[in-house]
């Protein structure tokens, strides 16, 4: 016999509830874990002084040095280019347009590839086929291709929000397209450059697999975008797999990553909030 | 004002310029991928062109040196391990999704909201480190040595559940509100509205979101790399190590040459294809996909 509604409602709510416990309960294991094994070494002299002994010992300096330049040069390329991109697929092309449709399939199927085969290309591409080497460069313009489709999505987006009186009353003052993006579509579109930077910032910090073939292992202080640095996730993942005895050292790397993720996420949202916030008192 | 005194010839001229240099941005970004994937057939030609694609499912080892380059229990590993996590993450995320919205209080569903949305973002290799200190020696208690298909597959679960829970969500979110209003005043319980009215009418988004969760399990690397014991061999049981196509690329790509590193290359393009595949069929089934 079928059991009776009211039971069965109740066993629903049950297993929904048990289960979402349970996704709960192994994040916090997770966080608890991080912060429990990572805190204990983590203080100033982590941050400020270079590893010894592989890692197991000492700190993240160049480490911390390799990883900002390799964001630094994968978001100053990723930057531009994701703009233009978005102006062109938002403004320039007819809505539902053979070529925009091309487009944004060929950035969706760049979104989906997996970080690995993007180590494969940038390693035959920038490291042998450019002979950009293992070096920083590599490995921050790898990373300007898998952040780039984020990037241009949120961008493009937050273009086409803007209302559509706008362009009607620029189109009335006669002005150019050129004046009317970089007076008014673009400043309006600025918060949700904030959130493609930080989203593409996120996706690149937390990288690994395709930073091992183009940056490479090397730990020491960068003195050039061409010497290979050796970014926080590469060392997490080196000081875990290969180094006996490293685990309290990339326990506490993981902490030092975690944290900049969250700090990059909730600095830009709190950055384009404010742009945001001010333009709308504005009008 | 300044822009009224340009003649309309250097405006026009203007916005041409504008216009040139962000379709040559654009086509550029565009062609990143067939970029890629050029390069990857380019590699891998002389792989495909002397080895023959049959071979790389039909030899019966991976033995590179030696020219055996069956790469069958590598993708079966990687098959075992996806689905297996689809199937343990599918029914926690659609029950966080339903918990947030249908039966946790406000504070309590947006804390759990959030908290999903946090752990997707966790990087692959804190995953990894945490599987390889936490879950491994777990497993390894009961059967070791722990590293294995199981403990791939439990972390694989973590790393996809919040991806089936955000889309599924999503998924629900964008429903009408008289749909639930409309079993409310059917008299229809809250297991019927959600089993019966709800669910079935966000079954796209869902299956979308499973899809995509196969997709980013398929390409998973770092973690499975530091949990599943890199063994190369068919997955016969769940305590079995194996090691998943994404992982062989990364352990073997340091030192490959010749034809090993194009057959590396072929199962590059290999795993390319089916993750394609895979996040094609979301998008279908989303039916989202008209940009523009």
């Amino acid at each position: 016999m079928l059991p009776t509604p009211s039971l069965r409602d109740a066993l629903y709510g049950f297993g929904i509830c048990i289960a979402a416990l349970l996704v709960a309960a192994i994040f916090f294991w997770l966080l608890a874990d991080l912060a429990w094994q990572g805190v204990g070494r983590l203080d100033w002299t982590f941050l400020t002084t270079p590893p010894r002994n592989a890692g197991r010992d000492g700190g993240l300096a160049p480490i911390l040095v390799s990883t900002s330049l390799i964001i630094l040069v994968a978001m100053s390329v990723a930057a531009p280019l994701g703009v233009a991109t978005a102006i062109f697929l938002s403004e320039f092309t007819p809505a539902g347009g053979r070529l925009a449709r091309w487009m944004s399939l060929s950035l969706d199927v760049l979104a989906g590839t997996p970080s690995i085969v993007f180590g494969l290309f940038g390693g035959a591409f920038f490291c042998v086929f450019l002979g950009l080497g293992f070096s920083i460069l590599s490995g921050g313009l790898t990373l300007a291709c898998m952040a780039l489709p984020i990037l241009i999505r949120t961008v493009e987006s937050g273009l086409r929000s803007s209302p559509i009186e706008w362009r009607l009353g620029a189109a009335a003052l006669d002005l150019s397209r050129a004046t009317l993006l970089w007076h008014v579509l673009l400043p309006a579109a600025a918060p949700s450059l904030a959130a493609g930077l930080s989203l593409g910032i996120g996706r690149a910090v937390a990288e690994t697999a395709a930073l091992i073939f183009t940056s490479g292992y090397v730990d020491r202080m960068p003195s050039s975008l061409f010497d290979s640095g050796r970014a926080l996730s590469v060392h997490i993942y080196d000081l875990t797999m290969n180094v006996s005895g490293g685990d309290a050292n990339a326990y506490a790397s993981a902490l030092v990553l975690i944290a900049f993720l969250i700090a990059a996420n909730s600095l830009a949202f709190w950055f384009s909030n404010r742009i945001f916030g001010r333009r709308m008192a504005r009008a | 004002m300044t822009l009224s005194n340009r003649s309309s010839s250097s405006r026009s001229r203007r916005d041409t310029r504008l216009v040139a240099a962000v379709a040559t941005a654009a086509l550029g970004s565009s062609a990143i991928f067939v970029l890629i994937v050029g390069f990857l057939l380019k590699e891998s030609w002389p792989a495909l062109s002397t080895i023959g694609p049959a071979r790389f499912l039909f030899d019966p080892a991976w033995r590179p040196t030696e020219g055996l380059f069956g790469l069958a229990p590598m993708l079966s590993a990687s098959l075992a391990a996806s689905v297996g996590a689809v199937i343990l993450a599918t029914p926690l995320g659609v029950a966080s999704a339903i918990f947030c919205r249908h039966y946790a209080p406000p504070p309590i569903g947006w804390i759990h909201r959030w908290s999903m949305a946090l752990l997707s973002g966790v990087p692959s290799v804190v995953i990894g480190l945490w599987g390889l200190t936490a879950i491994v020696p777990l497993i390894g208690r009961f059967e070791p040595p722990g590293a294995s298909l199981l403990a791939g597959i439990l972390i694989l679960t973590v790393m996809i559940t919040p991806t089936i829970a955000l889309m599924s969500g999503a998924a629900l979110d964008s429903l009408p509100d008289a749909y639930g209003r409309g079993a409310v005043a059917l008299g229809l319980s809250r297991e019927a509205t959600l089993a019966h009215v709800l669910l079935p009418a966000a079954r796209g988004g869902v299956a979308a979101g499973i899809l995509l969760a196969a997709a980013r399990a398929l390409g998973e690397t770092m973690a499975i790399v530091m949990v599943s014991g890199n063994v190369v061999q068919a997955p016969l049981s769940l305590f079995d190590p194996v090691r998943m196509l994404t992982a062989n690329i990364a352990l073997e790509m340091a030192y490959a040459t010749g034809s090993h590193r194009a057959s590396l290359f072929v199962s590059g393009l290999m795993l390319t294809a089916l993750v394609i595949a895979l996040a094609a069929a979301a998008w279908r089934l989303s039916g989202d996909h008209c940009h523009g």
